[in-house]
């Protein structure tokens, strides 16, 4: 169980989420508390079916817990309706996805600027200029997606959760779609925003390389928090992931 | 987010363009009909202007104010002592007598036929040309002079053109007398119109006009015009009292007035008519663009929730979507707009080669065109796209981390088939209403069947996707059986998505729907038409004019009539009047023949009365009769358009057949009825020949009536060939009109098996990779669109027959066949597997085409 902190960005206390009805119930989470503390990352592991996607979409607000409750900045977000939660999504979530879900007809540039324009927001020039350095998309940024190495794309999804300075961001198996030396240049870029910028990330991955990058890792395994460890190394990871597995 | 929706636009131009042709057909075809209906307006509102240009008042007869088909009869002739009267009259400066006659003129060819296309008149005119008339004169002489004598005529541009006739020809023209040669010493424009499309007319002499058109001693107008300080309406105040009982006066504008009013009567009728194809076409339009949006919103899903994660509301998501049906409607509105100038020329040529030649004035692009061009065509579009772009609002946010996720369901989904269902029973309410109710107007009439039409192509549409398994388990049996492995993937693809697959086949199914509803209704028709005729006419031959219905000179029935060569000849004559106060068609049969050639079914009475019908005697229809209480014994009082009465007594009542009577519903003796009408026509002339008919005999018949160039001689075979051959026509005109339609839905076909392919792409990258070659994938394709077009037409043919049985029972009262015309429904079948093949032409290209390397990386 996760000890409590104060001044946690999100909050998630007793989450339970149910899929399905009757007989066919699957409880994907029973009873999750969690506090994701500000300007660190946090990794969520475990096996395939543990929950633990289903937990960062909660806390990203993209599902709804069956009971329990989270907040985000202060806010109870899983009774909000779809106008506040858009508004909430606006000032304090940003997204990075394992497909990088950018738009195609889009060119790097205004993908990263994307949601400025969407919330009808100017760009604050220093802070683009220096994304853009940070992630070396310098000489990248009329290209269009289809123009760019899967790093790259990465690279501009990243830049385009940071371009608002969300409260957290969430990363979704950032490194699931990338080859092994991409993948460490992908994760090393999230390293520097959460030591740089002081960016609170939350990333759910298997892959414990990318767990290691994280100030603390908590393991799911059948919708329950079973273990958590602090800042380690990978292969401390794998053992824990290879024993979870082996349970 | 606009610029989201814009760059999205520009990155899927291929689909885009295909769903903005969808759009473009329809809005063109409405602003080509508006460009060409105010083209001809405008030609004959020049026509009017010029006409009246410096008369302010017209004395003519006064006509019964009847009008039979929405046409008044001429109004009869004033004595020409008249002209005399209103020229004394105070504040009148100058008045002209003139002869004018639209019925009985034609002017033949170098070859000896008619100069008229079908149906149209050549104008006769005889006119005062000394120049001091100048003013009343609605031609300009274009060369050499007016006549100056008997033998002498002007003839029209357009028909001196044609014909290559020019000044000192020769050419002959038949009128009340048979042909005979003139001298063309000049030709006209009326006004400054080059062309009155299918209408030509000859200038006579006043004096040769009045003695060959029946007019000595008259005129059938006096133009009058007013002196210094005299308005129009003092003017017909001065002249009214100084005329007598049977001459009234006008202003010109009323009158120009009341002749505008008549032909913008027609050409609102053509408008609409010409509209209503370009309505359909954009009622199958918006099929098309409500499946390529549903399609490209599903398989937007991710991109919709990406925008959905990284801040965009719903709101934004729905506003994308319908900016870019805004700006595929209004660019295609555009180009349809354009296309329409086109297309106006196009439908002009196609009634030209129905030998139709329509007036023609400088193109007329008003802004009405614009307007309603654009607000359709971007309202359509708009309506189109309404259901798909709330449906991308329904994308969750959370299908961004979901591989394979598809758009949720609306709210209401589960209700869609109760709605259609709805649907359905509402239009076959409307149909009901429209069809089976008596006293409603023409135009809520029509309203109903449209709207009740629209209906049910809408819920069948909606209810058709439940359809498509089971009609793609049979019309894919070909394919499965004989199309090898790939024929099998297609019948399957066929069902994967029904909603699409039902979408894309209901476009087409509306076409097909449309013709097999024609055929079937026409089938009918023809066979009820032959079946009429060979009821009612016993005789060998018949004559009538070139049009097969507009009446035809009186003497041309005599001339056969004296021939030799036929055994019987009699003819019908008919004219509009008035029989007890109610517009009438009368009818004028020849007591001693008439039963010789037409078998009469008596109701009450037998062919001996038509031995009395004398001068006191009618014979009238039994419908006719039972209207008006009238039976055998009773008086009617017979009123003719040259204001002449006669009361006769009613001694016979017989049955024509409801279909296509021949006769009229008042019949007096063609004795009377030519005391009562002055220039009496012909409606049919029957001929029996005695001892069979031989070329000779036909020959020489043909050359008895061969002064009258508007009249033929056909066998009654002949001439229910040629009543068929002419519908044919009429049918062809609207098949060629519906085609439009049925372009759209083939677009409509090609965008969704494009993005079919699109989707599919690591598929068919796979099924490529694992051996099919691209001959396989290409016929796979071909076969997943021809089992589409099949299912438009499984579901089109029987509701076009279901439609023609609904109209086929509202026209009960005119007993119509009712047969299924199989071999054009069979030849309708091929038509949609040739649409299906011809539809997957290009996507089955582009599926071949994928690299199955590059297809199955496709992300």
């Amino acid at each position: 169980m996760s000890e409590s902190h104060d001044g946690a960005v999100v909050v998630a206390q007793d989450v339970t989420r149910r899929y399905g009805e009757g007989e066919t119930a699957v409880d994907a989470l029973r009873g999750v508390s969690v506090d994701i503390a500000p300007g660190k990352a946090t990794a969520v592991m475990g096996p395939s079916g543990s929950g633990k996607s289903t937990l960062m979409h909660i806390l990203a607000g993209l599902d709804k817990p069956t009971s329990g409750t989270v907040g985000i900045a202060g806010t109870e977000i899983t009774t909000l309706g779809d106008n506040d939660l858009t508004k909430l999504r606006r000032e304090h979530i940003g997204f990075v996805f394992q497909f990088f879900n950018l738009l195609p007809m889009l060119d790097a540039k205004e993908n990263i600027l994307l949601p400025l324009t969407i919330a009808g927001e100017k760009p604050d020039d220093g802070w683009l200029d220096q994304l853009v350095d940070d992630v070396g998309l310098k000489d990248r940024l009329s290209h269009r997606p289809a123009e760019l190495s899967g790093g790259q794309q990465q690279r501009v999804a990243i830049a385009r959760a940071l371009i608002s300075r969300p409260t957290v961001l969430f990363a979704d198996e950032p490194t699931g779609n990338l080859d092994s030396a991409t993948s460490a240049e992908i994760l090393e870029l999230l390293r520097r925003s959460v030591a740089e910028y002081g960016q609170t990330i939350v990333m759910v991955t298997h892959d414990s390389r990318a767990a290691a990058v994280a100030h603390r890792v908590l393991f799911l395994a059948d919708g329950e928090i079973v273990r958590e460890l602090g800042e380690c190394d990978a292969h401390t990871i794998h053992t824990v992931m290879e024993e979870l597995a082996a349970a | 987010m606009t610029k989201v929706a814009l760059r999205g636009l520009a990155g899927r131009k291929l689909r885009a363009v295909l769903t903005g042709i969808a759009i473009v057909l329809g809005v063109a075809m409405i602003s080509g009909t508006y460009i060409l209906t105010d083209t001809v307006q405008r030609a004959f509102n020049n026509l009017l202007v010029d006409s009246y240009a410096g008369t302010d008042a017209v004395v003519t007869g006064k006509g019964l104010d009847i009008s039979i088909d929405g046409e008044k009869p001429p109004p009869p002739p004033v004595d020409a002592s008249l002209l005399e009267v209103v020229r004394g009259v105070d504040g009148v400066a100058l008045a002209t007598g003139s002869v004018l006659d639209e019925r009985n003129t034609k002017i033949l060819t170098p070859e000896g036929e008619s100069v008229n296309s079908e149906g149209w008149p050549t104008l006769a005119f005889g006119i005062d040309t000394d120049p001091a008339l100048t003013q009343f004169n609605p031609l300009n002489l274009f060369e050499g002079r007016w006549p100056a004598s008997d033998d002498e005529v002007v003839v029209d541009v357009g028909t001196a053109d044609k014909q290559d006739y020019a000044v000192g020809d020769t050419v002959e023209i038949s009128t009340l007398q048979p042909k005979r040669p003139f001298e063309i010493v000049g030709v006209a424009k009326y006004g400054e119109v080059d062309s009155l499309g299918g209408i030509s007319f000859a200038v006579f002499t006043i004096p040769a006009a009045q003695a060959l058109l029946g007019r000595e001693g008259q005129y059938d107008a006096i133009s009058v015009a007013a002196g210094e300080g005299v308005s129009e309406d003092e003017l017909v105040a001065a002249i009214a009292p100084a005329l007598p009982g049977d001459a009234e006066v006008v202003s010109a504008t009323a009158e120009a007035q009341e002749q505008a009013d008549e032909v913008s009567e027609f050409t609102s009728i053509f408008r609409y008519f010409l509209l209503a194809f370009g309505a359909i076409a954009l009622f199958v339009g918006a099929f098309v663009i409500f499946n390529t949006f549903s399609i490209t919103v599903a398989q937007r899903t991710r991109e919709f929730a990406t925008l959905r994660t990284i801040g965009a509301s719903r709101r934004q998501v729905l506003g994308s979507v319908i900016l870019e049906s805004l700006v595929i409607g209004l660019l295609a509105s555009l180009v349809g707009l354009g296309l329409g100038v086109v297309l106006a020329e196009g439908i002009e040529a196609l009634f030209g080669s129905l030998g139709v030649d329509l007036p023609s004035a400088e193109r007329v692009f008003k802004t009405r065109t614009v307007v309603v061009a654009l607000a359709v065509g971007v309202g359509i579009t708009l309506l189109a796209g309404l259901f798909p772009a709330i449906r991308a609002t329904r994308v969750p946010p959370i299908s961004a981390v979901r591989e394979g996720a598809t758009l949720p369901h609306g709210r209401f989904h589960r209700y869609t088939p109760w709605v259609a269902g709805l649907v359905v029973v509402g239009s076959l309410l409307l149909l009901a209403r429209a069809m089976f109710t008596d006293e409603l107007g023409t135009g809520d009439r029509l309203l109903s069947i449209a709207g009740g039409v629209l209906l049910l192509f809408l819920g069948v549409a909606m209810l058709s996707s439940k359809l498509v398994r089971p009609i793609a388990a049979v019309v894919g049996t070909p394919a499965r059986r004989a199309g090898g492995v790939a024929g099998t993937l297609a019948s399957g693809n066929s069902v994967r998505n029904p909603s699409r697959t039902a979408a894309t086949a209901a476009a087409l199914m509306i076409g097909i729907a449309l013709v097999a509803f024609i055929a079937t209704l026409t089938n009918g028709m023809k066979a009820s038409n032959r079946e009429a005729i060979e009821e009612q006419v016993i005789a060998d031959y018949v004559v009538t004019s070139l049009d097969g219905y507009t009446p035809f000179v009186a003497a041309a029935g005599e001339e056969l009539a004296a021939s030799p060569v036929p055994d019987v000849v009699t003819s019908v004559r008919s004219e509009a009047g008035q029989a007890n106060g109610d517009t009438a068609e009368i009818g004028g049969i020849e007591p001693d023949t008439i039963a010789d050639a037409y078998v009469f079914d008596w109701q009450d009475g037998d062919d001996s009365v038509l031995a009395t019908l004398g001068k006191t005697n009618a014979v009238v229809s039994s419908n006719w009769a039972e209207d008006r209480a009238i039976g055998v014994g009773d008086k009617v009082t017979i009123r003719s358009t040259a204001d002449k009465t006669a009361e006769v007594t009613v001694v016979g009542t017989f049955r024509p057949p409801p279909f296509y009577p021949l006769l009229e519903s008042v019949n007096v003796s063609t004795e009377l009825f030519d005391s009562l009408y002055d220039r009496p026509r012909n409606r049919w002339t029957w001929a029996n020949v005695a001892d069979g008919s031989t070329d000779q005999t036909r020959a020489q018949m043909e050359k008895a009536i061969s002064g009258f160039p508007d009249t033929q001689l056909e066998t009654r075979e002949e001439w229910i060939q040629r009543e068929d051959s002419d519908f044919n026509e009429f049918i062809s005109f609207l098949y060629v009109m519906l085609t439009l339609a049925v372009f759209v839905s083939v677009f409509g076909m090609i965008n969704t098996l494009v993005l079919s392919v699109y989707e599919r792409t690591r598929e068919i990258g796979m099924l490529r990779a694992i051996g099919m070659t691209r001959r396989q994938v290409r016929r796979m394709v071909r076969q997943e669109s021809i089992i589409t077009a099949l299912i438009g037409a499984a579901i089109g043919l029987p509701l076009g027959i279901f439609l023609a049985a609904l109209v086929n029972r509202a026209l009960s009262e005119y007993d119509v066949r009712f047969a299924i015309p199989w071999l054009q429904l069979g030849v309708l079948t091929i038509v949609a597997i040739v649409i299906g093949v011809l539809a997957a032409i290009m996507p089955a290209r582009r599926a071949a085409r994928l690299n199955p390397l590059e297809a199955i990386a496709y992300e």
